[in-house]
């Protein structure tokens, strides 16, 4: 079989088993727009933004676990899609970005619509392609699903010149089954030795607790993780991008941990004795103050990437592997051991843990005249019974829904974590939404960051996502407002967003539903009218109390026992 | 502590790039770098010479095994090893210095590879600290010109950095 390099990129993503892929045609691109045009097997979804098809493929590698594909044309459209790109890499998301370029022999001298996408995505990739050659089109489009997809994920570009993709040079195709690549071979099994150890190191615990991150979700450890802490009988805290890799309704989960995480996850982290992070990167966020870090802790660690073990805490016991298989080596060895930690101690330290959890320490004024946002998050939870996709936004209304969400499964809360991009939520929970059409998808955003994205409300429209819009309105950028009103002695320099636009015309003139909140008592009903209109994206402008803030908080630089709690709370 | 690490790469367009990319984007030293293809077409060497804590060290290796165009990597360091580093100098060549700057570079057996009437170019290879030495043993402003290789490495006895 013969084809043109532009049939070559569609085809071979069929052959890839891609379902769907977002982007946004142009120049350099358009071969492959018309070769994209002839066929059915894939589903193009024309976004409005660069950006929107980076977040939307993201989206759907984060809900899906398979590999997310965008396709954007050269100069703007790569530079448009950087974020996306960077964002994904932060997280440690598979997405392909297939980027036009200018034709191979005006490469380098300024070409319309020329940037050097290669050299612009070099930092914020996990490896990234320029094919000068057709012949070479195929194995590296093979190349970059099997490098996106493997070991520790992460987004790959590969950089397409228009003249690579004419449709008048046509050549043999055959589409490579495997790739094999002297330069890269992730780890898959643990080191058997460093497993023993961190068994007798569990076993021995009398203060343990489990970190998972978000390398849980990410290696489908969901299940493993689950038992491990069901057979331990060890508390277990997650962070932001772990939430729902063990159900967040079990007594056993100490809610999230880090800079606003609960009482009880930080102080169980600051006393523990055994620390078992699994698939966690021990982010600054995460941390505090990294000399105050789980002070009397060993700590194992499990980690598919080994540059993730030892950067930025010292570990006692490192495991580089994949979660899932050392995860099951270390419930094999637990079983055969016969034994587990000593019941007594353990309930000793349960004790303690429950002390600390009896601070309450995410509770809000409930009896307020005012929507706050806690309420809302908590009414999303009563009105979808659990079960949702919740893409976010950044700030303060991300940390609320990490706080007052809980999710019993992974790949349902989808999150910008690592890069803190505003913007992405409404674009991911169309990635969501057009994975699962039957599902209910929402997206939770700030009327600061819907606007860095809201053109995709026309995508949404174009192929009816009837995705909820829970916009938590307190017309600030609340969590900068926060810091200001801590650190800044309430000088709050350009953190008030001013001349909004009014959300129900704007939802409307999209051909959406717009509905506006404003007092506690309709917030319920109006969700669930918003829920029960199964066709159609409703957006709620949910007007909030503009000076509720998040807490528990630890200040950037303090340790994890030096937690601020709601003002509340630390008069009681 | 100094480090002298060698590097298998890939020899392809951006690989060096990305090398001296990560050194950047994560702020690690780098004090020189050379490469050069080797036996095999399709993988270059590289040679770095970079400073820092053990941990930091440690990271740099990790990070540079995760690049997808490093194939391996060897911190010659760790173990006995030859260093070597060449280096070009232009020295003004005068009068009596024409003598003195002669025995100079019998003394460092080094070679003089260019002469004209007023300038030698010398050349020198060493471990570093000998070219150091050589040039701070040049007399005071003779020098016109020095350019350096960065130091390479090779690690004693049979056993090699190879892909086999």
């Amino acid at each position: 079989m013969e084809l043109s390099g532009g049939e070559i990129v569609v085809r071979a993503l069929q052959d890839e088993g891609v379902e769907l892929v977002f982007g946004y045609p142009g120049g350099a691109v358009l071969h492959i727009y018309d070769a994209l045009f002839n066929q059915e097997k894939i589903r193009h979804i024309l976004v409005r933004h660069e950006q929107g098809a980076t977040h939307a493929a993201d989206g759907y590698a984060r809900a899906t676990g398979k590999c997310g594909v965008c396709l954007v044309t050269s100069g703007p459209g790569a530079t448009n899609a950087v974020t996306g790109i960077a964002t994904a890499h932060l997280d440690s998301i598979p997405i392909v970005i297939l980027t036009g370029q200018v034709p191979v022999p005006v490469i380098g001298s300024d070409a319309f619509q020329e940037v050097d996408t290669v050299g612009i995505t070099r930092p914020c990739v996990k490896h990234n392609f320029l094919v000068k050659d057709v012949h070479d089109l195929a194995e590296t489009i093979r190349k970059a699903f099997f490098i996106a997809t493997s070991g520790r994920p992460g987004p790959v570009v590969v950089d397409i010149p228009k003249d690579v993709t004419d449709p008048g040079i046509k050549i043999p195709y055959e589409y490579p089954r495997e790739v094999k690549m002297r330069s890269y071979s992730p780890m898959a099994k643990g080191h058997l030795g460093q497993i023993r150890r961190a068994v007798d190191a569990m076993l021995a615990a009398k203060r343990p607790v489990i970190y998972n991150g978000g390398g849980v979700v990410l290696g489908e450890a969901s299940a493993e993780l689950t038992e491990l802490v069901c057979t331990s009988g060890f508390p277990v805290t997650s962070t932001l991008m772990g939430l729902g890799a063990y159900p967040m309704t079990d007594r056993q989960f100490l809610g999230m941990l880090g800079m606003h995480g609960t009482y009880e996850a930080n102080m169980a982290m600051h006393e523990c004795d055994t620390l078992i992070a699994i698939g966690a990167r021990f982010d600054d966020r995460v941390t505090g103050k990294i000399e105050h870090f789980c002070p009397h802790a060993k700590i194992i660690h499990i980690d598919v990437d080994p540059s993730s073990i030892s950067k930025n805490v010292r570990v006692d016991i490192p495991i580089v592997g994949q979660v899932a298989t050392v995860l099951t080596d270390i419930l094999r060895l637990l079983k055969e051991a016969g034994r587990g930690p000593d019941h007594e101690t353990l309930a000793e330290w349960w004790r303690q843990i429950d002390a600390w959890r009896g601070r309450d320490c995410l509770r809000y004024d409930r009896g307020s005249e005012r929507i706050k946002p806690q309420y809302a998050v908590e009414t999303l939870y009563k009105v979808t019974e659990g079960d949702l996709y919740l893409a976010s936004d950044v700030g303060q209304h991300q940390m609320f829904a990490a706080q007052f969400y809980p999710f019993d499964k992974p790949r349902r809360w989808i999150n910008s974590g690592g890069l803190g991009t505003m913007g992405f939520g409404l674009p991911a929970a169309m990635g969501v939404q057009l994975a699962f059409p039957e599902a209910q998808v929402a997206c939770i955003s700030g009327e600061a960051s819907i606007l860095m994205c809201i053109q995709e409300m026309a995508t949404c429209k174009q192929y009816d996502l009837p995705i909820k819009v829970i916009l938590l309105n307190n017309g600030y950028m609340g969590m900068v407002r926060q810091w200001q009103e801590f650190f800044y002695e309430g000088r709050y320099s350009h953190s008030y967003v001013d001349a909004l636009p009014d959300f129900v015309k704007l939802a409307e003139s999209f051909g959406h539903v717009g509905v506006r909140v404003e007092r506690p008592g309709d917030l319920e009903g109006a969700m669930r009218e918003a829920f029960a209109m199964r066709d159609r994206l409703v957006f709620l402008d949910v007007v909030v109390d503009p000076t509720e803030n998040v807490y528990p908080m630890i200040a950037a630089g303090k340790g994890q026992h030096e937690m601020h709690l709601s003002p509340e709370r630390e008069l009681a | 502590m100094r480090h002298i690490i060698a590097v298998l790469l890939e020899n392809e367009a951006g690989a060096l790039s990305r090398v001296a990319g990560l050194f950047s984007a994560r702020g690690y030293n780098i004090e020189s770098l050379t490469v050069a293809p080797t036996e095999d077409p399709t993988l270059s060497r590289m040679t770095l010479v970079t400073t820092g804590s053990d941990e930091i060290v440690e990271q740099i290796k990790k990070q540079l095994n995760k690049l997808i165009d490093v194939v391996k990597l060897f911190d010659l360091t760790e173990g006995v090893h030859i260093e070597r580093e060449m280096m070009m100098i232009k020295v003004k060549a005068r009068g009596d210095d024409r003598e003195e700057l002669k025995r100079l570079v019998d003394i460092f057996r080094a070679k003089i590879i260019d002469v004209t009437e007023t300038s030698y170019v010398v050349e020198l290879t060493g471990s570093s600290s000998k070219l150091d030495a050589f040039v701070e043993a040049v007399p005071e402003g003779r020098i016109i010109e020095v350019v350096r290789s960065g130091p390479t490495g090779i690690s004693r006895g049979e056993k090699g950095l190879t892909i086999s």
